[in-house]
């Protein structure tokens, strides 16, 4: 169904180096908008590091990167172009403990995209109503759950109503309880037809809306293919072998 | 409640005997040393008291009282001095009622009225008015601003600004001698009232100055960085004592003739850069202090570098190091005396003048006493409202 729109990213052999680490070799990937991409693989693997180029958090260093039509370069005006329309989900959620939480999420747009405080804070209000916390609005971070500052964070992200949404990990740090809560918020997400890049291992979550997943492993993309594919005949043997850790604890 | 429902026994609650032998006679060696820390503490009052009531001459003190507030400056124009207090007065009671809370801003107010009131009866005849009409007018700033609007809030953020300005204007004056507002040399500016001045600029200046070196000093450009490094680490290797010094002796040699910077803005020069090497600093352990996935998350949503600064880093960074910043503030105050050495008339400086009037020769404890307790009063003041200040921004913190 997605197949005849135009790619949103383009990820051209990108390469890039932690010192001597060769933390990314080569890697390609085309995300078409509405796309829902799942990333896994083991810890170490360029996951991470693969998408936190994608608005430059990280530099590559060399490759091709081409985000919604803009190439990322050293030109700080391009970089911040493509992190307005990109949204950001980590792992340990960073959300800004001086402000409360509807600070949090009105800040960014009043702040870059320029709007005036009431029709950034009505946005605010209609996304919390979305993560489903609309009445935590006016506490601060530090007083609510994990599950609720990731909700949170989505939010954030989703205020300056961005094109592409990057997910570093969003459910690593929570506790298994607040975990469904996150994902049914993503899920929900997914299904607006948002293009979504996902680090994760919520294989449940893949199944349920990605259009395609990518294995990584060490600092390359090893199978790629839709959720079918990866979990009913994967090819390498890499692959299996992870998912069998992974499947069956 | 569990205060209600869990109070000790009542023994150990009421009985004074009974507090005095758990706290200060639980054992025989604790009794010794309660009975020798009150011997010692008795003698020592006794004699500070004594000396206090019976000994000590005062008269140095209240004969001077106005040359050690104000300095030398002329009689005629004190009223200048009175006028931009009196306004201070009317901001301090109105910011009070608008930005303090509740409770704690009537209690304020009411003490800073008490202690108008308290001085007006203490003070000679020519005082008691403007110290009444000041009391007055602390009443009457914070009576109109309860309640106050967005447009008051704002005319009061405006007065702020424009008080110091007023005040510099009207204690200098702009014309020659018998014009509207005669030229007061800064010669004749003292005591302190110069004290607080060159404190206050220090702050204010140094505060800015050293928040930009601790940020360029992490800047990724090496020029700006390097100016940054050098400049902290030579201010910081000195002592403020030589800096004043070549602020007032060496500076004139560099200057072409005939140009010359005032001798107290050349101290409040010297005062307000070696005071921001400091905070710049202490500026940057607040920045160290501010986890990664803040920049990130910041950099993440689009803000620049430096709004990501402005509003996401640097009010957790400044929040972290309020203790550290008072107590380097504290410290100026206190270091502000210095100036004394080079010639100026702070409050250390009027206090030896004093000492070499013929009439009170020999007064040294009286009058080093009274400068002591002068500045541990404004001292404690800077502490205390320092602690309520990380009271009401300690909301939300992690």
């Amino acid at each position: 169904m997605t197949a005849d729109k135009k790619p949103i990213i383009i990820a051209k052999d990108v390469n890039k180096w932690f010192g001597d680490f060769h933390a990314l070799r080569g890697v390609s990937m085309e995300v078409k908008q509405g796309e829902v991409i799942v990333i896994f693989g083991p810890s170490g693997s360029g996951k991470s590091t693969f998408i936190r180029t994608i608005n430059r958090l990280e530099e590559h260093q060399s490759g091709d990167i081409i985000v919604d039509g803009i190439e990322l370069s050293h030109d700080v005006r391009n970089i911040e172009k493509v992190r307005e329309e990109t949204g950001m989900v980590f792992q340990q959620f960073n959300l800004f403990p001086h402000l409360t939480v509807l600070q949090n999420i009105t800040l960014a747009p009043i702040w870059v995209r320029k709007w005036d405080k009431a029709r950034a804070e009505e946005k605010a209000m209609e996304l919390l109503k979305r993560v489903g916390i609309p009445e935590q609005a006016s506490k601060f971070p530090g007083q609510l759950s994990g599950g609720q500052q990731q909700r949170v964070a989505i939010a954030r992200a989703l205020a300056m109503e961005p094109k592409i949404m990057l997910f570093d990990e969003p459910t690593s740090a929570l506790d298994p309880e607040m975990i469904k809560e996150v994902l049914d918020a993503m899920i929900e997400l997914a299904k607006t037809g948002m293009t979504m890049l996902v680090v994760t291992h919520e294989m449940g979550f893949a199944r349920a809306v990605a259009d395609r997943m990518f294995f990584f492993d060490k600092g390359e993309i090893v199978e790629s293919g839709t959720p079918e594919n990866i979990f009913k005949q994967p090819k390498e043997d890499r692959t299996k072998l992870f998912l069998s850790q992974i499947l069956h604890h | 409640m569990s205060e209600m429902t869990l109070k000790p026994p009542l023994a150990e609650r009421r009985s004074l005997l009974g507090w005095l032998r758990k706290n200060l006679f639980n054992s025989w060696g604790n009794a010794i040393l309660t009975v020798a820390a009150g011997w010692l503490t008795f003698v020592t009052l006794r004699g500070l008291l004594q000396w206090v009531f019976t000994e000590a001459d005062w008269a140095v003190i209240v004969t001077n009282l106005r040359l050690i507030l104000l300095g030398q400056y002329p009689i005629a124009e004190v009223w200048r001095i009175w006028v931009s207090m009196a306004l201070l007065a009317f901001l301090i009671g109105n910011s009070l009622s608008i930005w303090g809370k509740g409770k704690t801003s009537t209690r304020f107010t009411v003490l800073l009225v008490a202690v108008l009131l308290a001085l007006a009866f203490a003070v000679g005849e020519s005082s008691r008015l403007w110290l009444l009409g000041m009391a007055a007018l602390l009443a009457a700033g914070w009576w109109l601003g309860r309640g106050a609007g967005k447009a008051m809030r704002n005319v009061v953020g405006i007065g702020w600004v424009v008080w110091p300005p007023i005040f510099i204007l009207l204690l200098r004056g702009f014309s020659a001698q018998g014009g509207v507002l005669p030229l007061v040399g800064t010669n004749l500016w003292g005591g302190l009232m110069l004290t607080f001045m060159l404190t206050i600029v220090g702050i204010v200046f140094s505060f800015p100055i050293g928040v930009l070196l601790a940020l360029g000093r992490q800047s990724n450009l090496t020029i700006v960085r390097w100016f940054c490094v050098t400049f902290i680490e030579v201010v910081r290797g000195v002592p403020l004592i030589t800096i004043l010094f070549m602020a007032q002796l060496m500076l004139p040699l560099f200057l072409p003739a005939g140009l010359t910077i005032d001798r107290v803005l050349r101290a409040m020069v010297g005062i307000t850069l070696f005071s921001a090497a400091y905070l710049a600093e202490n500026v940057r352990g607040g920045l160290q202090a501010i986890p990664k996935g803040q920049y990130e998350a910041a950099y993440a949503l689009g803000l620049s570098n430096p709004l990501s600064m402005g509003l996401i880093i640097l009010p957790q960074a400044l929040r972290l190091i309020i203790p550290i910043l008072v107590g380097q503030f504290i410290a100026l105050f206190k270091d502000t005396a210095l100036v004394a050495i080079v010639g100026l008339f702070d409050l250390v400086g009027i206090a030896r003048t004093v000492l070499a009037q013929p009439a009170f020769l020999g007064t040294h404890r009286e009058v080093y006493a009274f400068i002591s307790l002068l500045y541990w009063v404004f001292s404690y003041a800077m502490s205390y409202v320092s602690i309520r200040l990380e009271d009401s921004l300690g909301v939300g913190k992690r």
